[in-house]
């Protein structure tokens, strides 16, 4: 799972106009049955989230919902950004089986391996 | 304003399988950044937060993705706002390959340049944003005096 973000970079230029995203942190763990993913996406929804596996690629994208703040900014940490993040996917992941979800600003991406992959115990008849 | 931020940046201290996982201009991104934060505190994290003021209110933003309601604790103090709590990890199984969040306590205080009403602050919580009004006490608000001359 490499992270390729400059390769889709130079692919995205052509069709869209330039855009500046935040990397989100992520916690990755890997058990027998696949990969989970955790992204802190602050001020992300649901409707906000766009996940794309193509070409091995797992691209996560995150829109914020604008928030509504009165008056002018006198201190600021906070970057506007939307997320982005790509990763290389482990060829031993289904596609067509990954799932996702957000939580109070948290997205838990769970990338299954795929059956055949998986190690089987045999029992001797 | 009396406001310490520490951020600890992930290390990359290269795991087998996943020391590719970022990209050489993510790494250096990283670095480059790392070097401009202040660092204050000896322990623990700092979430991002912004302040916001107008005439009537300050507004205090603080990005706290993945806590529970009642792990925030607020509190004013002396014209100080004291944002704290404890993230605790998710329990999951297997092995980490990446990590980069932070958990356990974080506190951060902001010194309010002008008084507050305390009764009338109200905090929300959504998407992991949490969100502070403070309406600034009535003798804090700029005032229109007429001066008539005789």
């Amino acid at each position: 799972m490499n992270n390729v973000a400059n390769q889709q970079n130079e692919t995205a230029v052509a069709t869209e106009p330039a855009r500046y995203y935040t990397t989100p942190l992520v916690d990755v763990v890997s058990h027998e049955e696949g990969y989970l993913l955790r992204a802190e996406m602050p001020g992300v929804t649901k409707e906000g989230v766009e996940i794309t596996v193509e070409n091995g690629h797992l691209t996560i994208v995150g829109h914020r919902q604008p928030l509504a703040v009165a008056g002018e900014r006198i201190y600021g940490e906070r970057r506007g950004h939307d997320y982005r993040r790509v990763y290389e996917l482990d060829p031993s992941i289904d596609a067509a089986r990954v799932s996702a979800k957000i939580d109070h600003g948290v997205l838990t991406v769970t990338l299954p391996k795929a059956e055949s992959v998986k190690p089987r115990r045999i029992t001797l008849e | 304003m009396n406001i310490i931020r520490y951020q600890r940046y992930p290390q990359s201290e290269l795991s087998p399988a996943f020391d590719r996982l970022s990209s050489l201009r993510e790494e250096m991104d990283r670095l480059f950044e790392a070097s401009f934060r202040t660092s204050g505190s000896l322990s623990g994290w700092a979430p991002a937060l912004d302040v916001y003021q107008d005439k009537d209110q300050f507004t205090v933003v603080a990005e706290l993705p993945g806590f529970k309601k009642e792990e925030i604790e607020i509190s004013l103090h002396q014209g100080a706002l004291t944002i704290s709590g404890e993230r605790k990890a998710e329990a999951s199984e297997g092995e980490t390959v990446r990590n980069e969040r932070f958990f356990g306590r974080f506190q951060r205080t902001v010194a309010l340049a002008s008084p507050v009403n305390a009764a009338k602050v109200r905090a929300s919580y959504q998407d992991g944003v949490l969100k502070i009004e403070l309406p600034k006490a009535e003798e804090a608000k700029p005032k229109q005096i007429e001066v008539s001359v005789s």
